[in-house]
């Protein structure tokens, strides 16, 4: 639809026209904000918790293990933050000496910024998740999202 | 020609006083559109639509990323 008003704008003697052919999907996947009814709902970037604990693919699982504290995971990323796995508590309590490239879990689901809180919390209860990660479209990680703040967002309790 | 651009260019346009166009019907723009977007619908751009449109300064046009 976009390249056609482009196009049509030419037609009718516009010189500086620009597509923006990923739209409105794209600009709320990457965690920009957006304006209108929808956008007043809480969307799960509001309520993700970026300061959850990450670790790099070479680090040891001890190290990961004293960076994870509390949290019982441990994020795995490089320089950029893009998300290549995540340790879990069976990962973290295996061999401190292990490399986290060789015991993370890879392919853990992640959801983009602008997935309301209705709809994750929808998820993580067919799924029976307690916690969930939030990555923009090009997969950096914008930080971890725990079931309690998800239901105090929608306003209901299991 | 117009030339495609992603979200970071997008928010330098806007920096630059660009106007930004949501295409989509009333309804889906009202759900949610970019900061400060006009809607002009596909169907309804035409000459008397895009006289609310100044030639003197960048226009970016968007729908959804699948339509």
């Amino acid at each position: 639809m976009s390249p056609r008003a482009a196009w049509r704008l030419h037609s009718l003697g516009f010189t500086d026209v620009y597509e923006y052919s990923a739209g409105k999907a794209d600009w709320g996947a990457v965690g920009l904000p957006l304006e209108g009814k929808a956008a007043k709902s809480v969307r799960v970037k509001d309520i993700a918790r970026g300061d959850v604990p990450t670790c790099g693919l070479a680090d040891t699982v001890g190290s990961a293990r004293m960076h994870a504290g509390d949290w019982g995971t441990c994020i795995v990323v490089n320089d950029e933050r893009v998300v290549f796995g995540r340790l879990f508590k069976e990962q973290l309590e295996g061999d401190p000496n292990a490399r986290v490239g060789d015991v993370m879990r890879p392919g853990t689901s992640t959801f983009r910024p602008n997935v309301s809180a209705v709809e994750m919390l929808d998820y993580m209860d067919r799924r029976h998740h307690e916690t969930s990660l939030v990555t923009t479209s090009d997969g950096r990680l914008v930080g971890l999202v725990l079931r309690e703040d998800v239901e105090r967002a929608v306003g209901r309790r299991r | 020609m117009h030339k495609i651009v992603g979200h970071e260019e997008v928010q330098r346009l806007m920096r630059d006083g660009a106007q930004i166009v949501e295409v989509l019907p009333r309804e889906e723009y009202g759900e949610a559109h970019l900061p400060g977007a006009i809607n002009i619908p596909l169907k309804e751009l035409d000459a008397k639509t895009a006289s609310s449109l100044r030639r003197d300064r960048a226009v970016v046009v968007y729908c959804d990323d699948f339509q």
